[in-house]
């Protein structure tokens, strides 16, 4: 049978995902597929565009298909060829640069552009918006956002809704000071109440936001430039930049030319079929279905999904019946999660509710006959995962009311993933199921990232990763058997770290020699092994640790970095890269006379001098005159900064000040892998503050985000957010209490992006922030102890720990 | 013959040090539990400071890429590398008496 002609118009995240889809159900054997999009790019991620906007991602980051996906799949892309017609009677499509094309079947994804609420003066000569004016849809409108808030001193951000907000965040990042103007009487009027709302204008508020409410813009003023806002009750507003994200507009007009039945949006039947033409189909949103135009993005999967399985023939039943509107999001660092209604509307309707506005908690629910019709959730959404998915499938609700608002330590996860039914949906944007998960694994995929690569679970916004995590291993931990010397701390003794600490703690074992005698299979001691178990008896033991110099590997004998030949490095402590010019000439002075080969700038924003002799090693030091830089070990390393807030024209936090603060209290930690930091003054990240080992980010109004996990060495990976804290204190508690953590729970040699994508940042979060296991306080206590412990090991220059310690070669007495 | 190149407690308890013997350079190593073997002082591979090495009863392991060579054969451990070993003592007092003779290190493991 020959192929098919499948045109789609619209190269958005509908009509890729669509395509995607109908490949995946073997689509490319009946189709030739051929995409028409707007914009003259691969289709990217739109949810991901504040992100661009925050300065947290890369416009490159955000693309979900790279070009060369089209040409692998057969596809042919006329990207930035908008089509103007569509011919019905001879079934072709025609662009406005003259590009014609034939169709058997026809799909329009053409999504849907910013609303632009009336108001004089916002249209520029040439019809579109004038200059200082933008939407929020597109990577240009946020390339435009930038580039003009740079030079910008006020902003006003027309529409409070999710994308407004959003919108007012990013542009704080770049330094103008921003105004908020809502139509509405509370902010995010779809997903929020009054309460909600007022909790959330005043974190906003708290951050530097001026939010304006019922407040109608009437006109932009200014005749070049934009000067101000005028507002229907005579007020107005001075600024120089105006972002309207006022909700929006289907892009259905193609649809209305072509004679198909357009509403608000173009009419689709349950098969996403145009209701005037079986060969039409129309997804996102774009589409309406049963009087509902949807603009989130679980719905659109749904549709996409619809459509793949009826055109291809697999399902000529598949139907869509509607969406039930569930999300869950991040607005300034809030974390909200919102579904269904938000004010009862039936007497019988109950309200549950919890009330902490100084902390920003707000929890709500409503119940109708025992099941969740409605819900908002502020501040703490650790319920969010269990009430979403009881909304979605309509189930009864347990007559424990209390225990929907809060985790009161009963049921354990294990239990609680025994329970979720198969079909229960882990992943809601890109809707992969318990049972998805579940057969990847029986297919072999054992790991996380295999899982989410195969299903794409977890590759959406990305919110739901951790529990992909869990519910991976869940799947593993059922269903493999391992070879269980993988899981032992050192190989020769037979034991798991948990299980190896217990032992050692009881049997009181303080040197590494005691440990192989005890515990060792043979009792002997084993090379290899005797720097893990180093590395694990300090952590246990600080001061008490009976140390024995050959259990160390020759860094720490002699604490510098071994070169290939032979020769050491020396790197002084230099806290945030901050350096004097005294320290410059005496490193510069040391360099000369010691005819040192190498100087050189270290990733950690430090000096490192190369190719020094063992011999000489006491004696730099000593005319170094600084304390020890920790380069060369398993340990905590640096903490890298940028400017922050004592001269940086964007800096939100005093970055510097806080990475010195840092080094001071951990530096020399001995901790199962190197621990890299960074301090950043704010989301630009200039000093990679999240891609560090423990990364802390100001985002303004004394509050950090502590990021944990990331790395940018031999793997990179984006640190997790663990936590947002207040204040400098706060992030030192938290480095310290994770620092504990990690070096109490990872394997030898396991860095902590391994270590948190073993554990899971959701666990993380359960034990460090919010205590779950009550070990808070003995972290916190031990991690103290064992900074208290640490000496600056540089001072061995006068006063060495064995004989010939910094010998390479003694003459023989022959 | 046997050369007295120094003492034992020159040496920490588990660790090694080179000698200079003529224009030769000897590993010597006291083991943890007082055993002394002498080697080649470079690494067969990239030329490491075996001295330097880790140690345990039977063998050391090369600092830079962990070979490992067994201290009484020479046999690298997991690696087709070998070393001389040289036959070694500590008399009563401690003095460490060399044999400059490298025994043989023909043998190697497959």
């Amino acid at each position: 049978m020959p192929k098919q002609q499948l045109v789609v118009i619209g190269n958005g995240m509908a009509g890729a995902r669509a395509v995607e889809d109908l490949l995946a159900l073997g689509g490319g054997e009946q189709f030739d597929i051929t995409m028409f999009g707007d914009e003259p790019y691969g289709n990217y991620n739109r949810i991901l565009l504040s992100n661009i906007l925050s300065g947290i991602q890369d416009a490159s980051e955000i693309f979900i298909n790279p070009l060369s996906w089209y040409e692998e799949n057969n596809i042919t892309l006329h990207a930035g060829s908008r089509v103007v017609e569509i011919d019905r009677a001879s079934h072709k499509v025609l662009t406005a640069n003259g590009i014609k094309a034939h169709y058997d079947k026809l799909l329009i994804a053409t999504g849907s552009r910013a609303f632009l609420p009336p108001m004089k003066g916002s249209l520029g000569a040439n019809g579109g918006l004038r200059e200082g004016v933008f939407a929020f849809r597109t990577i240009d409108d946020c390339n435009g956002i930038m580039q003009t808030a740079k030079a910008s001193k006020r902003a006003a951000v027309i529409g409070g809704g999710l994308l407004g907000l959003e919108a007012a965040r990013g542009l704080m990042n770049h330094g103008c000071e921003v105004h908020v103007i809502h139509l509405g009487k509370h902010l995010m009027d779809a997903q929020l109440d009054t309460t909600g709302g007022a909790i959330l204008r005043a974190s906003m508020e708290k951050m530097g936001i001026t939010i304006h409410l019922q407040k109608a813009t009437t006109e932009i003023l200014g005749d070049d430039k934009v000067t101000g806002l005028a507002f229907k009750d005579g007020s107005t507003l001075e600024c120089d930049m105006v972002v309207i994200s006022a909700g929006i507009k289907p892009n259905a007009e193609i649809g209305h030319s072509a004679g198909l039945t357009v509403e608000r949006a173009i009419v689709v039947d349950n098969h996403m079929r145009s209701v005037d033409d079986m060969n039409i189909y129309v997804v996102g949103e774009c589409a309406q279905h049963r009087g509902k135009v949807y603009g989130l993005v679980a719905p659109l999967w749904d549709q996409a999904k619809v459509f793949a399985e009826h055109i291809s023939k697999t399902n000529i039943d598949a139907a869509y019946n509607g969406s039930k509107l569930a999300t869950k999001l991040k607005v300034m660092g809030v974390e909200l999660a919102s579904m269904g209604i938000t004010e009862p509307v039936e007497d019988r309707d109950e309200t549950i509710q919890f009330t902490e506005a100084k902390r920003g908690t707000y929890k709500k629910l409503i119940v109708r006959d025992g099941r969740l019709v409605g819900g908002i959730l502020m501040g703490d959404i650790s319920k969010a995962a269990f009430l979403m998915q009881a909304f979605d499938r309509d189930s009864p609700l347990p007559d424990e009311r209390l225990g929907l608002l809060f985790d009161l330590g009963t049921p354990s996860q294990k239990v609680t993933f025994d329970e979720m039914p198969a079909d229960a949906q882990i992943c809601n944007c890109n809707g992969v199921s318990k049972a998805a998960i579940g057969a990847c694994v029986a297919d072999g995929k054992r790991s996380a990232k295999a899982v989410m690569a195969a299903t794409r679970a977890g590759m959406g916004c990305g919110s739901c990763k951790g529990l992909v995590n869990e519910v991976v291993d869940w799947f593993c931990g059922g269903a493999t058997e391992e070879d269980p010397s993988v899981h032992y701390y050192v190989p020769c003794i037979p034991m798991a770290k948990p299980e190896l600490v217990k032992a050692i703690r009881e049997q009181g074992l303080k040197s590494v020699s005691a440990v192989f005698a005890a515990l060792a299979i043979d009792g002997k001691p084993d090379a290899a092994s005797k720097p893990a178990l180093a590395s694990l008896l300090i952590t246990l033991w600080n001061e008490a640790y009976e140390d024995e110099r050959d259990a160390r590997f020759i860094n720490d004998r002699v604490h510098a970095n071994i070169q290939k030949d032979a020769t050491f490095s020396v790197v002084p402590e230099m806290p945030g890269g901050i350096t004097t010019p005294a320290e410059l000439m005496r490193i510069a002075e040391v360099a000369v006379k010691y005819d040192v080969p190498l100087v050189k700038l270290t990733g950690g924003q430090r000096i490192d001098l190369v190719g020094i002799t063992k011999e000489d090693l006491p004696k730099v030091w000593a005319d170094l005159d600084m304390p020890a830089g920790w380069a060369w070990g398993k340990s905590y390393r640096t903490c890298k900064s940028c400017i922050g807030t004592d001269y940086c024209r964007f800096g939100l936090g005093d970055s510097m000040g806080l990475a010195k603060k840092i080094e001071a209290k951990f530096r020399g930690i001995d901790s199962p892998g190197k621990l890299k930091l960074a301090t950043a003054g704010c989301p630009r990240n200039c000093s990679e503050a999240m891609v560090k080992d423990i990364g802390a980010v100001a985002i303004g109004n004394d509050k950090w985000e502590i990021y944990v996990g990331g790395a940018a060495g031999s793997a990179v990976r984006k640190g997790d957010v663990l936590c947002t804290v207040d204040g400098e204190d706060a992030v030192m508690k938290i480095t310290g209490r994770f620092t504990q953590w990690y070096r109490e729970n990872a394997k030898y040699k396991e860095r902590t992006h391994t270590f948190i994508e073993r554990v899971g940042i959701e666990r993380a979060r359960a034990v460090l922030v919010d205590d779950s296991e009550g070990i808070a306080d003995a972290l916190d206590t031990a991690i103290d102890a064992s900074c208290a412990a640490v000496k600056d090991p540089w001072k061995e220059r006068t006063a060495p720990k064995t004989e010939n310690q910094f010998a390479s070669l003694l003459p023989a007495e022959v | 013959m046997e050369l007295a190149i120094g003492k034992l407690s020159q040496i920490p308890s588990g660790e090694g040090r080179n000698f200079a013997v003529g224009v030769l350079r000897v590993a010597v190593f006291h083991t943890h539990g007082g055993q002394v073997f002498a080697t080649q002082a470079d690494c067969p591979h990239k030329s490491g400071p075996l001295a330097d090495g880790l140690t345990d009863e039977h063998s050391v392991v090369c600092p830079l890429h962990d070979r490992a060579y067994d201290f009484s054969t020479g046999a690298g451990l997991g690696n087709e590398c070998a070393i001389k070993i040289y036959p070694v003592r500590a008399t009563a007092d401690g003095t460490i008496l060399l044999t400059l003779e490298a025994q043989s290190t023909d043998q190697k493991v497959a």
